[in-house]
């Protein structure tokens, strides 16, 4: 049965994560058009710093980091009058009431927050990707358009928000495709985050026996999930291509676009 | 100092089998982290430069394939890539050694594919040659046509116009995009020792030493920068190298025209 529910687990944390990074994505990429220097800075900065670090690295890096920063705020707030310091050697030592969660929260509490930890590690690495993908497209707008917003009398909030937002998706749209296939492909990275996720249920369920059962009445059958599981990425995949295919071609409609102009041409000959 | 150079001479060669046997197990000293995650080192580079190598001569068939008009040649290397480009590297990973672990009980030859050294060798080369298969065969689609007018006009054909003409050219266009897919397939090393392959007798790639400090001191913040540091050396060891070869590819064309090699880290895949 779990294994069903790791499926959605999947799907929740990817019907999670892109929106939060394509928010992320936004913020950032704004802040780096800030006309206020520390704002910019910021903006680059986050851009730089995420994309500079390898990969899995960071994930296995974050969480922990994240998890530890967490208690150790806690840790200042809630018990300003414990002495001894933090790192005992190679223990992490915080006061009771600053664990989190609670150690004697429910089950649910402590799978949600690890949960929870997960997809902001993903969203702040997506993010930072997401937002130079918008940073590019919102250079790649073209000038004349904003000029003629301007010449319109606009505020530059008016023409950010009614000229170059709407316009900017469909040249951001190639590379936030691109980066929502490997977000799908990064999924699979749960598993490293400790949360039971698909590839943990293979693992556990193909086996010939179990930390929890004792025998399954089959051999080892993990070869089989797996090949399954590899279907499953190769569907998803490919109904996300053809999905972002179509979505291209409704957004280029009506677009000062070369794909745009011979959809036009198409239309009226 | 003289412990650190002791330190060395045990650990430096631990991840190939070579010094002391039993890893340190308290009072971690910042010279034992660094030996240690940078004697992984060496398993990333082995499997980096590898896959590379063998990749490099593949992909350029898978290419030349899918551009082929046979459709019997351009449907199976048509598959081939999206399999491989379609699925994560961390499920192929899984299911590779599941694999092997099948075939070896039935065909004992395929007990060496079991261990790291040549069975994630084998899924790292198979995946990077897709990858590389799908750069090379954009590069082979954006030949200029005018090039190869200019062999038929002198007489080329068949093999001769490949090497002279059609192979040079597909290498200088992709170099760029190759370049980031070699950087990216050493990031991607980092995944094979999480993935199902055992590392026998603690013989692990640099993230392995890493996690295993991160657990041992509960402080990420000490072994994951480290490994970071590492990896942004061998990244501009990459670079440099990669871009020796981009000179000599467009040593031909005027200075102003050359492409130059534009460095998009990507995450994961």
């Amino acid at each position: 049965m779990s294994i069903y529910w790791s499926v959605l687990t999947v799907l929740l944390l990817l019907g999670i994560t892109a929106p939060t990074a394509l928010a992320f994505g936004f913020a950032g990429a704004s802040a780096t058009r800030s006309r206020i220097a520390p704002v910019s800075w910021l903006g680059r900065g986050y851009i730089a710093v995420v994309r500079g670090v390898p990969d899995i690295a960071f994930f296995l890096f974050f969480v922990i980091a994240l998890d530890q920063v967490i208690e150790a705020t806690r840790h200042h707030v809630l018990c300003p009058d414990w002495v001894e310091p933090i790192r005992q050697g190679s223990d992490f030592v915080v006061c009771q009431a600053a664990k989190m969660p609670q150690g004697n929260a429910p089950q649910w509490v402590h799978e949600s927050y690890g949960f929870a930890i997960a997809v902001f590690t993903f969203a702040i690495v997506f993010g930072a990707f997401a937002a130079n993908v918008i940073q590019g497209a919102m250079a790649a707008v073209p000038r004349g358009q904003i000029e003629t917003g301007e010449s319109y009398g606009m505020t530059s909030r008016q023409t950010f928000w009614r000229i170059l937002v709407p316009q900017m998706w469909v040249y951001a749209l190639p590379g936030l495709s691109n980066l929502w296939m490997v977000l799908i492909k990064a999924t699979p990275l749960l598993f490293l985050l400790g949360i039971q996720d698909i590839v943990y249920w293979a693992r556990e369920l193909g086996g010939i026996k179990t930390s929890r059962f004792t025998d399954y009445p089959h051999g080892d059958w993990r070869m089989w999930y797996f090949l399954a599981l590899l279907v499953f990425y190769l569907i998803f995949t490919r109904v996300s291509e053809i999905t972002l295919e179509r979505l291209m071609t409704r957004l280029t409609r009506g677009q000062a676009t070369t794909t745009g102009e011979a959809q036009r041409k198409a239309g009226t000959t | 100092m003289n412990a650190c150079v002791q330190t060395i001479a045990d650990y430096g060669l631990r991840a190939i089998g070579i010094g002391k046997r039993l890893l340190p197990r308290e009072d971690f000293t910042l010279c034992e982290q660094f030996t240690l995650i940078g004697s992984g080192m060496i398993w990333n580079v082995y499997f980096g430069v590898l896959a590379l190598i063998a990749g490099f001569g593949f992909a350029t068939l898978l290419a030349l394939g899918k551009a082929s008009n046979t459709k019997t040649v351009r449907k199976p290397s048509e598959w081939f890539i999206f399999l491989f480009r379609g699925s994560p590297l961390f499920i192929q990973f899984f299911f590779g050694y599941f694999l092997f672990l099948k075939l070896k009980t039935v065909f004992p030859i395929f007990a060496p594919f079991t261990a790291a050294w040549l069975g994630a060798l084998v899924v790292l080369f198979f995946n990077t040659s897709a990858y590389t298969a799908e750069i090379f065969y954009g590069a082979l689609r954006s030949i200029p046509k005018g090039d190869i007018e200019a062999a038929d006009a002198y007489g080329l054909s068949g093999w001769s116009r490949f090497k002279h003409v059609i192979w040079p050219t597909m290498l200088r266009l992709a170099w760029p995009a190759y370049t980031n897919e070699a950087i990216f397939l050493f990031h991607a090393t980092t995944l094979v020792f999480f993935s199902g392959f055992p590392a026998w007798q603690q013989r692990g790639d640099a993230l392995y030493y890493a996690s295993y400090f991160a657990d041992k001191t509960f402080n990420p913040f000490i072994p994951y920068p480290i490994l970071a540091s590492y990896f942004i050396l061998l990244t501009l060891c990459v670079i440099g190298l990669f871009s020796i070869v981009n000179r000599r590819l467009n040593r031909h064309l005027p200075a102003n025209t050359r492409q130059r090699l534009r460095i998009r880290p990507n995450l994961i895949r």
